[in-house]
């Protein structure tokens, strides 16, 4: 009886181990360059687990990735052999040619992939998606429900709403928002243009066009809410802006669907935690688009490395979305567009924006050079040292020369 | 000594220069005359999990032909140097001529970006220079009357604010300026204003990013002079005493004159070292209220869309600022020692 117990012990050890050891990986190098927010660190923890003989896996997860994945992946061979980019930054990595196709790697390894997964340019599968994020509106329902006011549904509503907080005296600055100067104001003026159905190039050309009155709406929303905010907003990203929730001095706020399960994190405070609610992400000026945008977040595989690693590479990342990953910890943290995920009450501003044909960040070669304008132009107009039409005057004219520099005019 | 010797002696220094000086400056010089080719884009089917749609996308095979023809890039010469990021002769042409008064005209350069970080960058360097010096000056004088028991200890803690990583040094001190922080409630308390933040107004903030660099810098002056101090000729202060100099015209009449030449060499590293002013504006995300030179080019390379013919362009600029900068200075030290026969 006992001899039989140590032996299944032993059976069931070699079983786990062997299972445990190499995800089916012979020998390669895959090291990964991403986000740091809670979703990516699990695909990372996911690909480090096929760590073991013949195969290194590394992880770089920083907030500063899209200034090292495309530099590190340029050289030959690449340093990284993988990059976990979104909508906006894969189109750095295409347009330098740093990604390979996946198509035969599909064939041979993807089976358990849903066609929504795959990001194809042209027929070319540049890269695997594994979770959808948005920015939507986050609110303190104990506030609300306090004052009584109704979960805002608009911009409008929200100024309104932040305006009675203000005037309860409950809180000084109410509203958060990640306006700090360069991307993060860049992303609230994207996600606002559209909610007031703008487009920011003419039709079919890389001519910027966003000096119009949608523009200015844009500019004067923003303007107004960022008078509910901390007067140091233009030094505030989305951890800053997260901190200030979780300190309890903001109770409306426009945030990321993947950083709202950090919000709720062990240091915060029992009841700011319990009060902390999503909805839907918002309208404004009247219209029905929603003023956010979709994103998608996915992993790529570098051209310029071996076809080993290549391979070892995008087994480690279809060993780290594989269905089974979900459990408690996970599911909450992304809206997973991976097979068997079941929406958690975390994701359900995620899929409100879907529900309301959210549209996605634009995938242009040169919609990034229009983000980085905006998030140095644009700061003068929120400082009020400029009008709106200056401010977007300039915006057209830093994009403008950028756009000549690169040769997309 | 004999030339030959001279050449072999300076021969390791010479190559190292070569490699790491003269050859990079020949690179960015190239790159900033030169721009990538005209993008060939077509219009392709592209999905993603949101759907599928036409989408522009960069043509990569009609590129790499391109590229591999002329691997530098487009020849553009002089055009980057002129367009709106940089020296914008046509925008600020066209502000000179309709300009209403001087002052209009000045904030129209300042909404250019090249001129705005100028404006910083030149502020920083006239400020915080000739505060270095006279902070510097200050604290050896004091370290230098301690007891010998406390110099050793006054003089580590003199120089702590060098060592401290600039990014380090000014992120903490980003922390504490917060309006939530030591410092900044300090502050919102002494001036009874809830509503003051260093952080959201730019004249507040120059005066941080000033203060910071005199903070960094003093302990350089410092150590300078005090080593300066040190070789002080205690006759002519002995002569100075039996004529009845007070301690202030001692330090105005003997020492100051004595440190002198000290005071050239570090007006020379701290005007080249704070032309190049960047890790306060990155520490303090201050980048709404003061950009400068340096921190255009790590913004014009850290962007997802890399812009490095301009970066080049603002580098070589960059250079030809700090030249035009110590041009003074290396004048009076080249008569110095090449005395009008």
């Amino acid at each position: 009886m006992f001899l039989k117990k140590v032996a299944t012990v032993v059976a069931l050890t070699t079983l786990a181990s062997s299972a445990w050891a190499g995800c089916g990986i012979s020998e390669g190098r895959v090291s990964i360059v991403g986000n740091e927010f809670p979703a990516i660190q699990t695909i990372g923890a996911g690909a480090m687990e096929c760590a073991g003989d013949g195969v290194t896996v590394e992880t770089n997860l920083t907030a500063d990735h899209q200034k090292i994945n495309l530099p590190g992946m340029t050289g030959n061979p690449a340093e990284f052999t993988s990059a976990i980019v979104a909508n906006s930054s894969i189109v750095a990595l295409m347009n330098n040619d740093v990604i390979r196709p996946l198509n035969d790697l599909v064939e041979k390894h993807g089976q358990g992939l849903q066609k929504s997964q795959l990001v194809t340019i042209d027929g070319n599968i540049m890269g695997i998606a594994f979770m959808a994020n948005a920015q939507h509106l986050t609110y303190r329902s104990d506030i609300l429900d306090q004052l009584g006011i109704a979960v805002p549904t608009t911009y409008e509503e929200m100024l309104a709403a932040a305006g009675a907080i203000r005037s309860s005296g409950l809180m000084r600055n109410p509203v958060g928002g990640a306006y700090a100067a360069g991307w993060n104001l860049a992303e609230e003026f994207v996600n606002m243009y559209i909610g007031h159905g703008g487009e920011f190039f003419k039709p079919g050309t890389a001519e910027i066009a966003v000096n119009n009155q949608h523009g200015y709406d844009t500019l004067n929303m923003m303007k107004q809410l960022s008078h509910f905010m901390n007067p140091d907003y233009l030094t505030h990203d989305s951890n800053a802006t997260s901190a200030e929730w979780k300190a309890g001095n903001v109770a409306l706020m426009n945030m990321w669907g993947s950083r709202i399960g950090a919000l709720r994190g062990d240091e915060v405070d029992a009841a700011v935690v319990a009060a902390t609610a999503t909805a839907g992400p918002m309208t404004v000026g009247g219209g029905s688009t929603a003023a956010s945008t979709l994103w998608w977040d996915g992993f790529t595989v570098a051209k310029n490395i071996s076809d080993a690693d290549a391979e070892a590479t995008f087994m480690a990342l279809m060993h780290a979305i594989r269905p089974e990953m979900l459990n408690e910890t996970t599911a909450p943290q992304a809206v997973w567009l991976i097979d068997g995920y079941e929406p958690t009450p975390a994701a359900a501003g995620v899929f409100a924006a879907a529900a309301m044909g959210t549209k996605p960040y634009p995938m242009l070669p040169y919609a990034g050079l229009m983000h980085s304008a905006a998030g140095t132009e644009l700061v003068d107009f929120m400082q009020g040292k400029e009008n709106a039409e200056q401010a977007l005057a300039g915006l057209e004219a830093a994009y403008t020369t950028a756009a000549k520099e690169k040769g997309y005019l | 000594m004999k030339h030959k010797t001279f050449f072999w002696f300076f021969l390791p220094t010479a190559l190292a220069m070569f490699l790491f000086i003269a050859l990079p400056l020949t690179s960015i010089v190239s790159q900033s005359l030169h721009t990538p080719h005209d993008a060939v884009l077509v219009v392709v089917e592209s999905c993603d999990p949101f759907g599928c749609k036409s989408e522009t996308t960069i043509d990569h095979e009609a590129s790499k032909q391109i590229k591999e023809e002329q691997p530098k890039g487009k020849w553009v010469g002089f055009a980057i140097y002129t367009d709106r990021n940089h020296l914008a002769f046509k925008e600020v042409g066209e502000l000179w001529e309709n300009k209403t008064n001087l002052i209009d005209f000045v904030s129209g350069l300042n909404n250019l970006p090249f001129y705005r970080a100028m404006g910083f960058t030149i502020t920083f360097v006239l400020v915080v220079t000739p505060l270095v010096i006279l902070f510097g000056l200050i604290i050896a004088l004091a370290v230098n009357s301690l007891h010998r028991h406390l110099k050793g200890l006054m003089v580590f803690f003199s120089l702590l604010p060098m060592i401290v990583t600039p990014l380090v040094g000014s992120l903490i001190l980003f922390w504490m300026i917060d309006s939530r922080g030591i410092i900044g409630s300090g502050l919102q308390e002494l001036f009874a204003d809830p509503n003051l933040s260093l952080k959201a107004s730019t004249g507040l903030t120059w005066i941080t990013l000033i203060v910071y660099g005199v903070w960094h810098s003093a302990p350089f002056a410092f150590i300078v002079f005090y080593a300066g101090l040190q070789t002080v000729p205690q006759e002519t202060i002995e002569a100075a005493m039996i004529d009845g100099a007070s301690r202030l015209q001692q330090t105005y009449h003997v020492v100051v004159p004595h440190l002198s030449p000290l005071v050239a060499f570090v007006a020379l590293i701290q005007l080249m070292d704070n032309f190049r002013v960047f890790e306060p504006i990155v520490g303090f995300s201050a980048s709404a209220h003061a950009t400068s030179l340096s921190w255009i080019i790590w913004n014009d390379i850290g962007q997802e869309i890399r812009l490095m013919s301009s970066a080049a362009t603002t580098s070589v600029l960059t250079i030809i600022g700090v030249i035009i900068l110590l041009m003074p200075v290396l004048i009076r030290t080249w008569r110095e020692f090449n005395p009008q026969k």
